[in-house]
């Protein structure tokens, strides 16, 4: 399972005050927190600042990899930032996202293209945000040709299908899944990722509905996920899942993490 | 006559969208006007669902469910009376701003206009500035609502505010602002009238503007 830890992002209030004082330290400390807990990438996002989304971006780049020895999952649509982040960055990073809207998909293209570079791939395009699985499979379809032929490797794909909230319609939750299931099935070695919290918008304990879905999705072979690595239960919930799954050999990582202390949690 | 006014407006604040119709009917058949049906059970019930949702007592899928509710009673009640006696409290329009595509929140506000007795005219997702200003002058609504859920679309409600000033449509029109990134600073910053955190909110503030 592929982790991207979510927490450095300027839409938090925190998050922006520091990138704006370039309290580079403070933002570190998240980087290493997360690293600790699991990420495998730590996702940078300074898409609140408009006009220096270009400078803060890379900014972060540098911060966050002088502190921790882990790629970046670049999140942003604009190209411009997307390029400034990658001109500073060590490893292999991810982007974070090609869609199939047409000014995103040509702008974003020619960046991955021949590259190694691992991207995700939104399951949004032009005509809206896809409601069954059918249609997230369409747009999935038209975005793995379009980065397979433009020299983009199966295995660096993540198509993201897109969660929407069960509160608005309650089919939204297992047309994901399905999606999930079927990407897995009829385009091999592409995997799929998502940040679900979305599930739960408009409900009550929503980390509840959040933990049970990961499992849920996980089950349905998703691979990749967006979260917040501090938050125990989940990670917990997601390490479970996969040994369930048949995805932890001999159970071995969850026996690791047993006796790390993940999986004693605090009572507050 | 209180007590099917009574039971119709609690069956929509309970949500029973299969029930209502029937209810409808019989108050209608026990003599109710149709227009006191709508405004003390339907729209009132409408009202105490906001605020509800807004106080957090209630959760969407619930809103949504008496919104839905409201919308099968209104269809028995609607044909019992011709097109201009059907009071509206005002015409709001509602719009996603170009570049993006998100409208569960939008269409949340929308329904819940709605139900407080607007008149909604929805122009959709990913709306450009030129084609909002030419419907807002084909419309004349008296409030309008713009949502934006990404960061990177927020300034396209600046953009259509600022081109509302320069085409002088600005002052018979009074612009909201919602959705996940926008805050109340924001939404003073870029000179619009209101914020809504919520549907609840988006509904006290048309209702303040058409006063």
């Amino acid at each position: 399972m592929l982790i991207v830890g979510e927490l450095i992002n300027a839409s938090r209030k925190s998050i922006a005050g520091y990138i704006e004082k370039k309290d580079a330290s403070a933002l570190q400390a998240i980087a290493k927190d997360q690293l600790e807990a699991g990420a495998n990438y730590i996702d940078i996002n300074a898409g609140v600042f408009v006009d220096r989304e270009v400078e803060y971006l890379r900014w972060l780049v540098e911060t966050v990899q002088s502190a921790v020895e882990a790629p970046c999952c670049i999140d942003s649509p604009d190209p411009r930032a997307i390029e400034a982040a990658l001109s500073v960055h060590k490893g292999t990073a991810m982007i974070n996202s090609i869609s199939l809207e047409k000014e995103r998909y040509e702008q974003v293209l020619p960046i991955v293209a021949g590259t190694d570079l691992k991207v995700v791939a939104l399951c949004m395009s032009e005509e809206g945000m896809p409601e069954t699985a059918e249609q997230r499979l369409l747009i999935a379809d038209k975005l793995i040709n379009g980065l397979v032929s433009a020299k983009v490797a199966e295995e660096n794909i993540y198509v993201d299908p897109l969660v929407q909230p069960v509160a608005t319609n309650t089919a939204y939750g297992k047309a994901f899944l399905e999606a999930v299931g079927r990407i897995r099935h009829e385009f091999k070695g592409v995997h799929t990722m998502c940040g679900l919290s979305n599930i739960s918008f408009g409900m009550p304990e929503r980390k509840l509905l959040n933990q049970t879905f990961m499992v849920m999705a996980i089950t349905s072979g998703l691979d990749g996920a967006i979260v917040n690595p501090l938050d125990k239960k989940m990670m917990a919930a997601i390490l479970a899942a996969e040994t369930l799954v048949g995805r932890d050999d001999f159970c071995m990582t969850y026996l690791k993490a047993y006796r790390a202390g993940r999986f004693t949690f605090d009572s507050k | 006559m209180t007590d099917h006014l009574e039971a119709i407006k609690n069956a929509v604040i309970g949500g029973k969208h299969s029930e209502i119709k029937e209810l409808v009917q019989q108050g209608l058949n026990a003599g109710l006007d149709p227009n006191a049906l709508i405004n003390d059970a339907l729209i009132a019930a409408m009202d105490v669902v906001g605020k509800d949702f807004g106080s957090g007592k209630i959760f969407v899928p619930e809103m949504l469910v008496a919104a839905l509710t409201m919308k099968n009673g209104l269809d028995v009640v609607k044909p019992l009376l011709a097109g201009d006696q059907i009071q509206s409290r005002g015409t709001v329009v509602m719009a996603t701003v170009k570049g993006d595509l998100h409208d569960i929140g939008k269409n949340l506000v929308s329904m819940m206009l709605e139900g407080a007795g607007f008149k909604v005219i929805d122009l959709g997702v990913d709306l450009s500035v030129e084609k909002l200003l030419e419907r807002l002058k084909e419309i004349e609504p008296q409030v309008l609502g713009l949502s934006a859920l990404l960061t990177t679309t927020m300034p396209e409600m600046k953009r259509v505010i600022q081109e509302l000033e320069a085409q002088g449509i600005r002052k018979n029109l009074k612009v909201m602002v919602g959705g996940a990134p926008v805050d109340r600073s924001f939404a003073e910053k870029i000179g619009a009238d209101g914020y809504g955190a919520n549907a609840a909110e988006a509904v006290e503030l048309a209702r303040f503007f058409t006063h």
